[in-house]
C-alpha cells in the first residue's frame, strides 16, 4: 500500500528575513493539496525549498527512503522559455536521464501519447519560443508529468491559462494524482479553484502554516478577511464546493 | 437507389496522420544531411586551402608531394606541402572547431546569443601573455625558444584569466550576468596591461606583438597542431557526457535545475572546457575573432538546439569559416596572405548584424 510523503522543512528565509517557521507536512498518496496565502506569505520559498532550489532545503521521505531532488516535478512561477526547442524535444527532456545519443522510439511514442492526452498534439513540432504563455505553461506541466515524479510541486500552475484550460489542467492534475499516487502540491491564488479541486488547503500566513484542512473548513470569511483583507462573499457551486467572490473591505475603500 | 456515404468523387483520400516518431526520424535525417553537406563543404575548402598559396604550385605537384611523403625527392615541394600547408590546414581545422565548440558552450551556459569565448577576456589574456613573452624574450635570454615560450605564456595567461573570472563570479553565485561582468572587467584589465606593454616596447618588439595579435595560421607547425589537437580531443568525452544536460540548459536555468540538473556544476565544467579550447586555439595562432560568435548561430540554423548534432555542427561551422577565411586571405593577397584574424573580423561584422536583426529566441 502506498505510503504518505513526509516533508520536513527548516526555517525558511528570503534574504535575511524569516518567511516561514520550521514545519512538517504529510501528503497522502494521490492527494491534491492547495497552498494558498497572500503575497509574500512564503509559498514560492516553500516550494523552492521542497524542490531543493532554495538555500534551505526540505527533507522528503517516502516509505522510509529519502527522495532525491530529481524525483520532484517542480514547476517554477517564472516559466517563460525562450529556446527554439520543439514541444516534443521539451517533453523528452523530462526524461533527460533516460536519453542517449539515440532516443528510444518508446519514449517518443509515450511523449506523443501524453501530448494527445493533454490536447497539445498539434503543437508537437512548434518551437517553444513561438508559443503563447498559456501554451508554454501547459507544455511545461506536461514535461513535469512525463518525468513521472514522486511529487508534483507547482508554483501557480494556472497563472497564464484561460478559464477553460485552468479547469482542464486542474482536472488533469487530480486524475494524474489518483492514477499515479504521486501527490500534488500547488500554490494557487484563485481560492475558488483551490476549493474546487484540492482535497486539502494549506494557508500560509504570518510566517507559519496558519490552517490546514478541507477547503470548506479552512476558507472561512473570517480567515479571508484577516489574511487577504477582503470582505468575501462565499457562494456554493452545484457540487456544494465554496465559490469565493472577493469584495474590497469597506475599511480599505478610499473616500471619494 | 440509396446514396452511400463515401469520398467525394475525384477527391484524393486524406493522408494518414504521420506519427511523432516518423516526423522525429524525418527531422533527424534532414539535420544529418545538413551536417553532412557542411562537412563536404569543409572538405572542399580544405582541398582549396592546400592548393592555394604564394608558391604557385600546381595541384599535380601538390598531389605528388603528398604521395611522396615528407621525405620525398622534390625537397621544395615536400617542404611546402608537409611543413607549411598541411600543418596550417590542420591548425585551421583544429582552431576553427575549438572556437566553434567554445562559442556554443559559452552561448549555452550564459544564455546569451552574443557571447563568445572572447566575451570573458580569454583572448585579451592570451594577447597579454604573448606580449609578455615577446617582450621578455627581447630583454633577457630565456630558457625556452620564442616559438614555444609565446604560446606557453599565452596559454598560461588564458587559464589565469579563467581562474580570475571564476573566482570573482563565485562571490555572487556564478550567475550568467555575474560571469559576463567579471569577464568584461578581466578583459579590460588584460587589454590595458597589453596596451601598456605595447607603449613601452621598442619598434621591433611592437611589430612582433602586433603580428601575433593579428591571428594567423602562418605560425602553425606540427608541435602546435599536436598540442591544440590533443586539447580538443581531450575535451570531447566531457562534451559527449553533457550533451543532454546542455540541451536542457536551453530551457533556462530554473527549468534545467527543476529537471534535477546541477546547473552550477555543469556551468563550471563547460566554463573550464571553454577556457581550455580557447587557450589551445589562440595560444599558437593569436586572436581570431568572430568564429566563436558566428559558428554556433550557423549550427543552430542547420540543426536546431539539440546539442547531439549542435556540437558537431558548431565544430564543422567554425572550421569551415576559418578555412574559408584562410583561402580568402591567400587569394586576396598573392604575395603575403592576409592573416585569417583580419578576414574573420571583417567578414564577421555583417554576420553579427544578421544575427542581431534576425534573432528570435535565446
Amino acid at each position: 500500500m502506498p505510503e504518505s510523503l513526509e516533508i520536513t522543512l527548516p526555517a525558511l528565509h528570503r534574504g535575511r528575513a524569516r518567511v516561514l517557521a520550521p514545519c512538517h507536512l504529510s501528503l497522502a498518496p494521490g492527494e491534491v493539496v492547495a497552498l494558498v496565502g497572500p503575497n509574500g506569505a512564503g509559498k514560492t520559498t516553500l516550494l523552492q525549498a521542497i524542490a531543493g532550489l532554495a538555500p534551505e532545503r526540505a527533507r522528503l521521505c517516502l516509505g522510509g527512503r529519502a527522495l532525491d531532488r530529481a524525483e520532484i516535478g517542480f514547476l517554477p512561477q517564472a516559466f517563460a522559455v525562450r529556446a527554439g526547442l520543439s514541444v516534443l524535444d521539451c517533453l523528452l527532456l523530462g526524461q533527460r536521464e533516460a536519453l542517449g545519443l539515440r532516443v528510444a522510439p518508446r519514449l517518443i511514442a509515450e511523449a506523443e501519447a501524453l501530448l494527445c492526452q493533454l490536447g497539445l498534439a498539434d503543437l508537437a513540432d512548434r518551437a517553444m519560443h513561438d508559443l503563447s504563455g498559456g501554451q508554454q505553461q501547459r507544455v511545461l506541466i506536461a514535461q513535469r508529468l512525463f518525468r513521472r515524479p514522486k511529487l508534483l510541486a507547482l508554483d501557480e500552475p494556472t497563472s497564464a491559462l484561460d478559464l477553460h484550460h485552468q479547469l482542464e489542467v486542474m482536472a488533469l492534475l487530480r486524475t494524474q494524482a489518483q492514477t499515479t499516487s504521486a501527490p500534488v502540491l500547488a500554490a494557487l491564488h484563485d481560492l475558488s479553484l483551490a476549493a474546487r479541486y484540492a482535497d486539502r488547503v494549506l494557508v500560509l500566513a504570518g510566517g507559519q502554516i496558519e490552517a490546514d484542512g478541507a477547503p470548506e473548513a479552512v476558507l472561512t470569511p473570517e480567515r479571508l478577511a484577516q489574511h487577504w483583507r477582503i470582505a468575501p462573499e462565499i457562494l456554493r457551486a452545484r457540487d456544494g464546493k465554496p465559490v469565493i467572490v472577493p469584495h474590497l473591505s469597506p475599511a480599505l475603500v478610499p473616500d471619494r | 437507389m440509396t446514396a452511400r456515404p463515401g469520398p467525394v468523387s475525384g477527391a484524393a483520400p486524406a493522408p494518414a496522420p504521420v506519427s511523432a516518431l516518423e516526423r522525429w526520424r524525418a527531422r533527424a535525417a534532414r539535420q544529418g544531411a545538413a551536417v553532412l553537406i557542411a562537412a563536404l563543404a569543409l572538405a572542399a575548402f580544405a582541398l582549396l586551402d592546400l592548393m592555394t598559396g604564394p608558391s604557385g604550385m600546381t595541384p599535380g605537384a601538390l598531389l605528388q608531394a603528398a604521395l611522396a611523403g615528407p621525405e620525398g625527392s622534390e625537397r621544395a615541394a615536400a617542404t611546402i606541402f608537409w611543413q607549411i600547408r598541411l600543418p596550417q590546414l590542420c591548425m585551421g581545422l583544429i582552431v576553427g572547431a575549438s572556437l566553434g565548440l567554445a562559442g556554443l558552450l559559452m552561448q549555452t551556459i550564459l544564455a546569451n546569443p552574443l557571447a563568445s569565448p572572447f566575451t570573458l577576456g580569454f583572448s585579451a589574456a592570451a594577447g597579454f601573455g604573448a606580449a609578455l613573452a615577446i617582450m621578455g624574450g627581447a630583454l633577457v635570454p630565456l630558457p625556452l625558444p620564442g616559438w614555444l615560450l609565446t604560446p606557453a605564456l599565452a596559454f598560461a595567461a588564458t587559464l589565469a584569466a579563467t581562474a580570475l573570472v571564476w573566482l570573482v563570479a563565485r562571490l555572487r553565485g556564478t550567475a550568467p550576468e555575474t560571469l559576463v561582468l567579471a569577464g568584461i572587467a578581466v578583459m579590460f584589465f588584460f587589454q590595458s596591461a597589453q596596451s601598456l606593454m605595447q607603449f613601452m616596447a621598442s619598434p621591433e618588439v611592437l611589430a612582433q606583438i602586433v603580428f601575433w595579435l593579428f591571428g594567423s595560421l602562418l605560425k602553425a607547425n606540427w608541435v602546435a597542431v599536436s598540442v591544440s589537437g590533443t586539447i580538443l580531443l581531450a575535451c570531447l568525452p566531457f562534451l559527449v557526457r553533457d550533451l543532454w544536460a546542455l540541451t536542457s540548459l536551453r530551457l533556462g536555468e530554473t527549468h534545467a535545475a527543476a529537471l534535477g540538473l546541477d546547473v552550477a556544476a555543469l556551468r563550471r565544467r563547460a566554463f573550464l572546457i571553454t577556457a581550455l579550447l580557447t587557450a589551445g586555439a589562440v595560444s599558437f595562432t593569436g586572436t581570431i575573432g568572430f568564429v566563436g560568435l558566428i559558428a554556433p548561430h550557423v549550427a543552430r540554423a542547420l540543426v536546431g538546439e539539440d546539442h547531439r548534432l549542435g556540437l558537431p555542427a558548431a565544430a564543422i561551422a567554425g572550421a569551415l569559416i576559418l578555412i574559408a577565411a584562410s583561402v580568402t586571405g591567400k587569394a586576396l593577397s598573392q604575395g603575403a596572405a592576409i592573416p585569417v584574424g583580419i578576414v574573420t573580423a571583417v567578414a564577421g561584422v555583417p554576420m553579427l548584424l544578421a544575427v542581431i536583426l534576425t534573432k528570435k529566441g535565446v
